[in-house]
């Protein structure tokens, strides 16, 4: 049986609203096994973002993490302590963020803040962990790495500080890599660079990555299996080819339609009507209701149910409920 | 063909870059090196590309937001670039913007109505305040908001609301082009797909045209009837959308098509990519540009710098392109009408 | 024309001018919040403030006349609200402890024992008498200064922001060097030619004080100048001028009002300085505080007039700047966006 890397049960997450608290992550469950490639997919404000924080429980304050269940490496990680919490995050999952621009310390030397990163976890001495990171930098495809170890951050390009960002977080070979949108802020080509280096260290390692994004177009590239969040809840999972090429839920089908690559000159793209709605306005159904083309009458006031496809690919709607039955 | 709307040759804007006590100018940052291209009547051109390829600043340079150093910029009949500072305010009305980051545009102290009615004031359209408040209602609508949004504040709406009031806001002086710079990029793709349908009715209704800048090729294959895809300050290949997107002519347009992630699940592929990183614009490599990042490369290409050959309907600026007789697309390089 | 009508009159103007900026500041929902924000943080020391600012406008209005049977000399001397809140031939002859019945030296009975809440001064004035017109003092200095100081640091600070150039360069020039020269002197040097009235010592105040926003307006202009909305006006045809007053200027506000507030109490506690060097304006804590110094020396000490006059000062100083405080939260653009 293969390890499961990850597991989530039931994962909600709360701030104080001016009505009562919100949960931006509500009940949200998954797992990921060994050298599996999840994609978390959504918009922006479902809440994918904020599952990953709380993970590793980098939830600001006042957000509260409440689950059942989140386990890492088979330990349970929301009893931890603080100080074995902080052994987990970068040893057993490591992340890597958006801002390439923002997230490396820009009064430190690219190679100072990946040495600290080994240095954190591991007993290695300045020369061996230099070392370590000079070999680090070149299997990042970071061209002439031992002069780069010594370069600011403000002398690299975004691509160029984005694979530091991905030296750092494999330096200490964690089980599972969190990547919150990494290829977001850079230029296509490049982007197109980080996915290949992306997909090549996953499959030498053998390293899961939980990927949040809200490009469906990188979901094909690098996911095994896909979750979609619309609204703080998890509305389909499934495999990549189930996903994206038999795609169940309303929203799904939706999001995909309106990716404008297929459409021709001249026709309308299909749209979602409508725009996401506030916490104070979700219904107590299904809070696809307003914008969904397929809506039931029971739709906005009963939680929709799972129904099970093969292969675990999960739906959470009342009308496919009901043409499953059938 | 017919008279484009638009047509701008040889435009150049470059930055100095001041160093010293003295701030004596060091060099300049080529951010538009000579660029030609022409939007149709009614039509839309696309102009591509990433970051540091100039495209923002050819928009800009177009409105005299920036100063452009040379080129012409042909509109009705007249050069913009070479218009004087006091006749280039009323030029203004023929040619709007709308900008990427829909927060940014709008004052967020400024009432919706008032954002959307300021260009009507500067221009004296409609005889008086209720006038131009129905004026904007009407429009309001027309972009698919409520009217009664206009007496409320920017930060009470969402990113694709605003990017909606800042088109209402550019239609309200009734302009003939419309330079959207990036003007989806920072929207979620259902709300984008909104938008894109959106300028495409209204420029049906309208016969609006359309100078669409943006780095998101997938969203030019809807919207634009040409493409001109621009590397480093010049224009690399230009041509009829479905063409470029079919049989691109020059080696980055193939790196920017195979760069897309498709969603297929059937085809995922790996394609041949472009290696390395946007050389600085202050310091373009020498003969070709694109040269130190092209998987075609040969020795001509680092020394002598490619001219702009004819290609299908359109060109390439490419060696590989070069025809024997050296032709190259006439209204683009030497400024005639074709 | 006298000095009192000139009083009453500014009085009226400031009342005036306060109204009508409160009604158009009220319409507008983001200062209603911000109004409403202030009140909820610091409701004690806005209440403070409150209190001192009314006892200042009392102490502005004054006019001549006598209540009936008093002495003839009072009726050709204006009085305000607060002095007639205390009887007219209220002073005794020298000091004397709060709330005694007789004088400090000598024993003599007072002329109206153990009424005097906070004791009497060296000739006898009333101590809580004088600390209550302190108050206006305060606010003259604090609330013209002030408004010396904003239309100087916006005209040069805007200017300078938005045209750039030689013109910045020019005001860049004029601030370092005023910065750089040591307040007090200069101070010195503009009362000695100035003179010395309650206007001219303001003046010379706002002069040497309207660099620090002057500078903090440049900064705030050349930050806007290049927002996206201020080219998206500019595109839409907007004459550069109206660029001016519609977008940049109302952006600046809330620096304006949140340094100005903090201001204030610095403009308070420079004057105090320059009545400790005899220059300042006439019955201002300061010269209480000034003239109490000596008191210090006797035996046993008098220290109920230079208590008083300090805790009045420290009072509306600390009032102040917790309000303060509380506006530059409220104002502080970023929380102004965040409620998006």
């Amino acid at each position: 049986m293969t390890e499961r890397v990850l597991r989530v049960e039931a994962l909600s997450t709360r701030f104080p609203g001016s009505d009562g608290p919100v949960a931006v992550v509500e009940d949200v469950s998954f797992e990921i096994e060994r050298g599996e490639v999840l994609a978390l997919v959504g918009e922006s404000g479902c809440g994918k973002s904020m599952t990953a924080f709380s993970l590793l429980r980098l939830v600001p304050r006042p957000g509260r993490i409440a689950a059942r269940r989140i386990e890492i490496c088979g330990r349970d990680v929301l009893s931890l302590p603080v100080p074995e919490m902080r052994q987990v995050r970068g040893r057993d999952a490591a992340m890597i963020f958006q801002e390439p621009m923002t997230s490396l310390n820009p009064v430190q030397t690219a190679g100072a803040q990946v040495v600290e990163a080994i240095r954190l976890h591991e007993r290695l001495d300045a020369g061996a962990a230099r070392r370590r990171t000079v070999e680090l930098f070149d299997r990042v495809g970071i061209p002439d790495p031992t002069a780069r170890f010594d370069a600011y951050p403000h002398q690299l390009s975004g691509g160029m500080k984005q694979r530091v960002m991905i030296a750092m977080a494999l330096s200490s070979h964690p089980k599972l890599l969190i990547a919150d949108e990494p290829t977001t802020a850079l230029d296509v080509t490049i982007q197109a660079q980080i996915l290949d280096l992306l997909r090549e260290l996953q499959r030498e390692s053998g390293t899961s990555i939980l990927l949040i994004t809200h490009d469906l177009g990188i979901v094909n590239e690098l996911a095994d299996r896909v979750a979609v969040m619309y609204a703080a809840r998890l509305v389909e999972e499934g495999r990549r080819e189930a996903i994206l090429g038999d795609a169940r839920h309303p929203y799904t089908q939706g999001l995909l339609r309106s990716i404008p690559g297929r459409g021709r000159r001249g026709e309308p793209l299909a749209e979602i009507p409508g725009v996401v709605p506030a916490p104070e306005e979700w219904p107590p159904g299904c809070r696809f209701t307003g914008r969904c083309g397929r809506a039931l009458d029971g739709c906005a006031t009963t939680r929709p149910e799972e129904t099970r496809f093969a292969d675990g690919h999960v739906v959470r709607c009342h009308v496919v409920a009901r043409e499953a039955v059938r | 063909m017919s008279e484009p709307l638009l047509r701008v040759e040889g435009l150049r804007t470059w930055f100095p870059i001041r160093r010293g006590l003295l701030q004596r100018t060091v060099g300049h940052v080529r951010a538009v090196d000579d660029v030609s291209f022409q939007v149709p009547v009614g039509g839309t051109l696309a102009l591509v590309g990433e970051s540091g390829c100039g495209k923002t600043t050819v928009g800009l340079s177009l409105l005299r937001l920036v100063r452009p150093q040379a080129g012409h910029a042909w509109f009705d009949g007249e050069d913009l670039l070479a218009l004087p500072p006091e006749a280039i305010r009323e030029r203004r009305r023929q040619i709007q913007i709308v900008f990427q980051d829909p927060m940014a545009s709008l004052d967020p102290r400024l009432r919706i109505r008032d954002a959307v009615a300021e260009g009507m004031h500067a221009f004296g359209i409609g005889e008086n305040d209720s006038e131009r408040t129905e004026r904007v209602a009407a429009l309001l609508s027309r972009v698919q908001l409520d009217p009664d949004a206009m007496w409320r504040y920017p930060h009470e709406f969402s990113g694709g609301q605003r990017q909606r009031v800042c088109i209402a806001r550019a239609l309200a002086v009734e302009p003939r082009l419309v330079v959207c710079d990036e003007s989806v990029s920072a929207l979620d793709v259902s709300i984008q797909a909104q938008i894109l349908n959106l300028l495409s009715e209204l420029q049906e209704e309208r016969g609006l045209s359309y100078l669409f800048i943006t780095h998101d090729l997938s969203v030019v294959r809807y919207l634009a009837d040409r493409v001109a895809v621009m590397y480093l300050g010049q224009i690399v290949e230009e041509g009829e959308t479905e063409r470029v997107f079919a049989q691109p002519a020059h080696p980055y347009t193939e790196g920017l098509l195979a760069a897309i992630p498709s969603i297929d699940p059937a085809a995922r592929r790996l394609r041949p990519r472009v290696r390395g990183d946007v050389p600085s614009p202050s310091d373009p490599p020498a003969g070709c540009r694109f040269h130190t990042r092209c998987g075609e490369v040969f020795e001509r290409c680092t020394r002598e710098a490619p001219r702009f050959y004819a290609v299908h309907d359109g060109g390439a600026r490419c060696f590989l392109r070069e025809t024997p007789d050296g032709a190259t697309a006439g209204s683009v390089e030497d400024g005639a009408a074709r | 024309m006298q000095a009192h009508v000139v009083s009453n009159l500014v009085v009226g103007v400031l009342g005036v001018t306060l109204a009508w900026v409160s009604r158009r500041a009220w319409r507008s929902p983001l200062w209603r919040r911000a109004a409403a924000g202030v009140a909820r943080r610091r409701p004690a020391s806005l209440a403070v403030v409150l209190l001192f600012v009314w006892v200042a406008l009392l102490d502005a209005v004054s006019w001549v006349g006598a209540p009936p049977g008093a002495e003839a000399l009072s009726l050709r001397k204006p009085r305000s609200v607060i002095d007639r809140a205390f009887p007219v031939d209220w002073n005794e002859r020298s000091y004397s402890r709060p709330l005694a019945h007789v004088e400090f030296y000598g024993g003599r009975v007072l002329r109206h024992p153990g009424r005097h809440l906070l004791g009497t001064d060296i000739i006898g004035r009333d101590v809580l008498h004088l600390t209550l017109k302190g108050a206006r003092v305060a606010l003259l200095v604090g609330g013209l200064t002030t408004l010396i100081v904003i239309p100087l640091a916006l005209l040069f600070g805007v200017s300078a922001g938005y045209r750039g150039g030689r013109w910045d360069d020019f005001v860049f020039f004029l601030i370092s060097t005023l910065a750089a020269m040591p307040s007090l002197l200069l101070l010195i040097a503009l009362i000695a030619v100035l003179g010395r009235g309650p206007v001219q010592v303001c003046v010379a105040l706002g002069v040497t004080g309207w660099v620090g926003l002057c500078r903090l307006v440049r900064g705030e202009t050349l930050k806007l100048r290049e927002l996206e909305y201020v080219r998206a006006a500019r595109a839409l045809g907007v004459s550069e001028g109206r660029i001016l007053f519609r977008h940049v200027l109302p952006n600046l506000m809330h620096l304006v009002v949140i340094t100005s507030v903090l201001l204030f109490s610095g403009l308070v506690l420079s004057e105090a300085v320059l009545s400790w060097l005899g220059i300042g304006i006439d019955g201002s804590w300061g010269q209480m505080i000034d003239q109490a110094r000596d008191e210090l020396s006797r035996d046993p000490p008098i220290v109920w007039n230079l208590l008083s006059a300090s805790v009045a000062l420290f009072a509306l100083i600390l009032a102040v700047n917790r309000v303060g405080d509380a506006v530059r939260d409220v104002l502080d653009p970023r929380t102004v966006e965040d409620r998006g």
